[in-house]
């Protein structure tokens, strides 16, 4: 198995590609993105996201997160200019070369997007499988993940047993069980409660000191209050604010402190 | 034969159980149609091959007006060296046979019934030698080879040969269409789990290779019903001895034609297959 949660602060990764240690996990350069023939809803983005860094995504409702967090995951390609990300050129790369890409993010969707008819244990065992893990890996990396989120009674259970907050600890579960090198996630605290999300915090906060680059959507400003180092990219019809240029230059692994 | 196992994971991931749905059933019609229409060519093709090599080295010297003392032309056609053997018809069995047409009329002395000698050439002899002798001895008669008299027949069959292939053929083409339509339904139907699976990083094959094992059972399912339902209607129809005998001409399914009829089934399920894994392939590849 490439990486199911330890809970280990000691074995940091440096990200390494192609014999090189990686500054910089994704590079937006002039990237713009258009849906269809309609106006861009994102434009002109560049920034880089340092290895190892901690990054929350604000901005008002329509500024154009969800769309940006798409390209971060590779659902959709940039219209205009170039995207690297783990120092690989991906705006037109061919579609057979993604999946590998995939297998290093981890995504929490604000959606959920958990497959209705898998039990708990099989949507979170779904990247490991994928990954093509062994069947007596993926279950105890499974069962403990779903303990540590409270889940572990909850094993069988199909998502529409669920209820919302469980659904979206499920859903983050299967985002961080294959130890992504890269998280990124949509309001995911947006379903659970105070308690909840500060221990989900605490598993973004260990899993960034583990190496894993964080990128958080959210609205929830104590989240961010919450996480001392955590840099902050703020979207605003479309564009990226950046009047220091740290986004566009950061200083190598930018890790938050540890949370308490 | 990967194609057809999955691990227990990999078969919970999509929904619905096997033999839901149109798709094994009209399967299931096509390996039955195939299989009947398939058997009747490959009998036809036995029957104009029986038939063929029978009447091969078989002709006939026709004397206009009958009535005459055979005895001589007999003798004279037996002893022309390469045929093997000649037979005048008696002029009975003659009126015999023409009464299936006339009715009594064919016994009536009025009616003239041509004389008829029956003789076999064996392969590469002289038919001219024949023809030479039977000219000397009646001017009148004429001699020719069965295989043209029943030139158009045989071609009629080998016709029907090609139009049963033809039809083998188009209803491959629609269990095709019919797979097409039902990749499709079932990648429609699961599309949400595919999103989730390309997000966490399946490959186009990996998620290809679901939907292919999916169709493949339920096509294997449906091409042995169908081709079970076909084997007890031609056991059936075999032991009517009659039926038989209109249909092929008294000629049977030989080993060969069994192991065809048996692969059938088999090679409809590999198109499926294959079918199915293109259209999978192809629809996926629209996306990102």
């Amino acid at each position: 198995m490439r990486g199911a949660w330890q809970g280990d602060v000691h074995g940091a990764r440096s990200l390494q590609w192609r014999g090189k240690t990686l500054e910089s996990v994704a590079e937006f350069d002039s990237v713009g993105l258009r849906y269809g023939t309609g106006a861009e809803v994102l434009r002109d983005l560049d920034f880089r996201l340092a290895n190892g860094g901690f990054y929350f995504l604000t901005g008002p409702s329509g500024a154009g997160k969800t769309s940006l967090l798409k390209l971060l995951y590779l659902a959709q390609r940039p219209t205009r200019g170039r995207i690297r990300l783990f120092g690989e050129e991906l705006s037109e790369a061919p579609r057979d070369a993604l999946p590998a890409f995939r297998r290093r993010i981890g995504v929490v969707f604000q959606d959920f997007r958990l497959v209705r008819h898998l039990s708990a244990f099989d949507n979170v065992a779904l990247p490991l499988r994928i990954a093509g893990t062994a069947e007596s890996e993926v279950e105890n990396a499974v069962r403990e993940m779903l303990a540590w989120v409270g889940l572990g009674d909850r094993t069988g259970a199909r998502p529409p047993t669920l209820s919302g907050g469980e659904q979206q600890r499920v859903a983050i579960a299967r985002a961080v069980i294959n130890r992504p090198d890269l998280l990124v996630a949509d309001e995911p605290t947006g379903n659970v409660d105070a308690e909840m999300a500060h221990r989900l915090l605490h598993l973004f906060t260990a899993l960034n000191r583990l190496g894993t680059t964080i990128v958080v959507a959210t609205h929830d400003v104590g989240l961010i209050g919450a996480t001392p180092g955590a840099q902050m990219i703020r979207l605003e019809g479309g564009s990226i604010a950046d009047p220091t240029g740290a986004l566009r230059n950061p200083p190598a692994r930018p890790a938050v402190e540890g949370q308490a | 034969m990967k194609w057809l196992f999955a691990s227990p994971a990999e078969r919970r991931l999509l929904s619905g159980g096997r033999l839901r749905g149109p798709t094994p059933w009209v399967i299931a019609i096509m390996s039955f149609s195939i299989m009947l229409i398939a058997a009747s060519g490959l009998a036809l093709a036995n029957t104009a091959s029986l038939l063929g090599s029978a009447i091969q080295a078989r002709y006939s010297v026709e004397v206009p007006g009958g009535g005459r003392d055979l005895s001589g032309l007999l003798q004279a056609v037996k002893s022309t060296p390469g045929v093997m053997s000649a037979e005048a018809v008696p002029e009975s069995e003659m009126r015999r046979t023409l009464e299936r047409w006339l009715g009594p009329a064919a016994s009536s002395a009025d009616l003239p019934v041509p004389a008829l000698i029956n003789f076999d050439l064996r392969p590469g002899a002289d038919l001219a030698a024949v023809e030479k002798r039977v000219a000397a001895l009646a001017p009148d008669a004429r001699v020719s080879a069965h295989r043209e008299s029943v030139k158009p027949l045989l071609s009629s069959l080998r016709l029907l040969q090609w139009v049963a292939l033809g039809l083998v053929l188009l209803l491959s083409a629609a269990a095709a269409a019919a797979v097409v339509l039902a990749a499709r339904g079932a990648l429609d139907t699961n599309r949400s789990t595919i999103e989730v699976m390309h997000g966490v990083g399946a490959t186009d094959m990996q998620v290809t290779h679901l939907f292919q094992r999916r169709i493949a059972i339920d096509a294997l399912m449906g091409s042995l019903v169908g081709a079970a339902a076909a084997a007890v209607v031609l056991l059936f129809l075999a032991a009517g001895a009659a039926f038989a005998g209109q249909l092929t001409g008294g000629a049977t399914l030989g080993a060969k034609d069994l192991v065809i009829l048996a692969l059938l089934p088999l090679a409809l399920t590999m198109l499926a297959t294959l079918v199915a894994r293109s259209a999978v392939l192809a629809t996926l590849r629209e996306e990102l």
